[in-house]
């Protein structure tokens, strides 16, 4: 494919708010998870919490309140993106920009208040849940298009833990296929009960905070996260989505493939799709959720493919496991290292585990970075790997 | 045009179970009867899931097996579209329910369960499907997104694609709050050649035209009735042979024009 470029993006997280504070802690080291209360949670856990972002919407986006659309208003108004498709829209047309954001339980936190304030006689939900514009699936992709004010093609994609790899795909089909000329693509998940809870039920939470591919790794540790970006075939900027690979294990619902052959396909057909060999990738950002299975079959898969020696790391121990967001918060920090020339270290990891024969990186290093590939792995099987690049 | 070609038609909705059996109403050859679907057996699940299997998903499954049972194009070599509203909103139900009780018991299976994309997980895993799929949702219009969404991979990526759009009735208390009339799911093959039983070619785009309606009142009210019916005056057109545009709804702000053509 042609490179699509990234006229520019934006990252909320635990970390901090935009892409500065991202920089800022990749590069120190400062985790920005922690034993944080959240609503009624008893579970012990390390969460990763967005600060300063849970304030009701107003006016026009008042019908929307939720934490999560509260958190896409927020992610939104960081680095002047709103400004930037502003631009983009004048030049193109509003209907001539896709919306595609990935989520995985967008509202449900909403419903989870509901039902809590059900009426005591009739059962009835209380009368200000607005299912459409909270807890429907659509409804962060929705209001992300009334938000920026743009009515071309919209709408969310919902892969558990890959969803927001897959709008960059989707955008990019958008593009080429003719359906819009430039596209806003995102990733936003909150906290909620459900999300603790379930993956509490699967025994994929870990106590400790989550330490990717370290020898003692327990499990996840979940986070909060909303990022955007605006692709656009005409920006100058040289940053690039150069190819995307989308496979499925066809294994099983909640757990991967050992042998990885999923997560093997689908960086390959990245790599195939940008037309680049593995050993022009410098540096891959890996799912990397800290549970047993997934860091080793993740590992074996990229050996598979890349050798052990290629530098390699899961930045979950900076943001969590931010689910649906995962995808567009790991596109934007491997944009970051190609903008900044770093390799972020994997961390939170003490000791590699011995069966991980990947090249974890245990100390961040600074080096000119040209090319990424960033992998994003779901539940249901749903595998999707990103290469981003530099382009001149 | 760039054009993707219609393979094959899945349908299972109230007083229209099957493609074939529906063929006659849509044509306009016998009023609409609003009989309840039948459950649905998914032969492609091995047993452990078949076990799991939800309503929604049997659902899903359903128009999924009547459209690619009625091709040579092996299931397996499908890349997958799925695409609903709100999916399983029985466990969304369930799951809220639990978390509003003491103590917070949620099943491991419901959890895994409610993810959106459950019914294209365990469909990749019956068929055998290793392609790419993915999971969408655009509320009332995920039959146009979902479309969309396939044609373009169809175009872009080279490949087959099995488009499955479903939803079922939300439970109380959420019914009152999302009124879905009753489940429905309906399917299409997309190929990116024709064959020899290619029923049309396809081809879409944004527009600001209105979505169709169906003159006839029963019609009319099913497709209101059920985001996978929002389909149903393209499936007239196909049932019909009648080429020309079909407009669907889509988003707030753009529905999806089809050009049917002859194949």
């Amino acid at each position: 494919m042609n490179p699509l470029r990234v006229s520019t993006y934006t990252v909320s997280s635990a970390v901090g708010a935009g892409r500065a504070a991202h920089a800022q802690a990749l590069r120190t080291g400062t985790t920005g998870l922690g034993r944080v209360a959240f609503d009624t949670n008893s579970l012990d856990c390390w969460l990763g919490e967005v600060k300063g972002f849970d304030v009701p919407l107003t006016g026009a986006l008042a019908e929307w309140d939720c934490r999560n659309n509260r958190l896409a208003e927020f992610a939104l108004n960081q680095d002047h993106f709103i400004d930037a498709v502003a631009a983009c829209r004048s030049r193109y047309g509003a209907a001539r920009i896709g919306v595609f954001v990935g989520t995985s339980t967008s509202g449900v936190q909403h419903a989870e208040l509901a039902y809590r304030a059900r009426d005591p006689q009739t059962l009835a939900l209380p009368a200000w849940f607005d299912q459409r514009r909270t807890q429907n699936v659509f409804s962060v992709a929705a209001f992300t298009a009334l938000r920026l004010g743009l009515s071309g093609p919209a709408f969310a994609i919902s892969t558990a833990c890959s969803s927001s790899a897959k709008v960059f795909a989707a955008a990019s089909r958008a593009i080429a296929s003719g359906a819009c000329d430039a596209a806003v693509v995102g990733g936003v998940d909150s906290l909620c009960l459900t999300t603790l809870y379930g993956f509490n039920s699967l025994q994929l939470i870990s106590a400790d905070v989550c330490r990717p591919a370290d020898a003692a790794r327990m499990g996840i540790s979940i986070g909060e996260a909303g990022g955007f970006a605006l692709l656009d075939p005409d920006a100058g900027n040289p940053l690039a989505l150069l190819g995307y690979g989308e496979t499925s294990d066809a294994f099983h619902m909640s757990s991967p493939e050992p042998a990885g052959r999923g997560a093997i396909e689908s960086m390959r057909a990245a790599l195939s799709r940008a037309g680049i060999r593995p050993d022009e990738v410098d540096y891959i950002n890996l799912h990397g959720t800290g549970t047993v299975a997934n860091d080793n079959a993740e590992s074996r898969a990229v050996c598979e493919v890349f050798g052990a020696a290629m530098p390699c790391s899961s930045t979950k121990g900076w943001t969590g496991h931010t689910l649906g967001a995962a995808g567009m918060v790991e596109a934007a920090i491997s944009l970051i290292a190609i903008e900044h020339g770093f390799m972020p270290r994997s961390l939170n990891t003490r000791t590699r585990d011995p069966a991980i024969e990947a090249g974890i990186l245990l100390e961040t290093r600074m080096a000119p970075v040209r090319r990424v590939l960033s992998n994003s792995f779901g539940f249901g099987g749903s595998n999707c790997s990103l290469l981003f690049g530099s382009v001149q | 045009m760039n054009a993707v070609f219609i393979e094959s038609v899945g349908l299972a909705a109230p007083g229209l179970p099957s493609w074939r059996e529906g063929l006659a109403t849509l044509r306009g050859e016998q009023p609409y009867v609003d009989t309840p679907l039948p459950p649905h057996t998914p032969l492609l699940l091995p047993l452990n899931e078949r076990r799991r299997a939800t309503t929604a998903i049997r659902l899903a499954f359903q128009a999924a097996e009547d459209a690619t049972q009625a091709t040579a194009l092996p299931a397996a070599s499908l890349a997958t579209v799925f695409a609903s509203s709100d999916a399983d909103i029985n466990i969304i139900h369930r799951i809220c329910l639990a978390l509003s009780a003491t103590p917070r018991l949620i099943s491991p299976t419901d959890f895994h369960n409610s993810v959106h994309n459950a019914a294209a997980g365990y469909w990749s895993i019956a068929a055998g499907a290793r392609a790419a799929s993915t999971t969408l949702s655009a509320h009332d219009g995920s039959f146009g997104a979902g479309l969309m969404e396939a044609c373009s991979q169809v175009l872009v990526d080279g490949c087959n694609v099995l488009l499955v759009v479903f939803d079922i009735p939300a439970p109380e208390p959420l019914n009152a709050t999302r009124f879905i009339a009753c489940p429905a799911a309906a399917a299409l093959v997309l190929t990116r050649q024709p064959t020899a039983q290619s029923l049309a070619a396809l081809a879409c785009a944004t527009t600001v035209d209105e979505e169709a309606r169906i003159e006839d009142p029963a019609l009319e009210q099913l497709r209101l009735g059920n985001p996978a019916t929002r389909a149903l005056p393209l499936l007239r057109a196909l049932a019909m042979r009648q080429f020309g545009q079909v407009v669907l709804p889509m988003t707030p702000g753009a529905n999806l024009a089809i050009d049917l053509r002859a194949p």
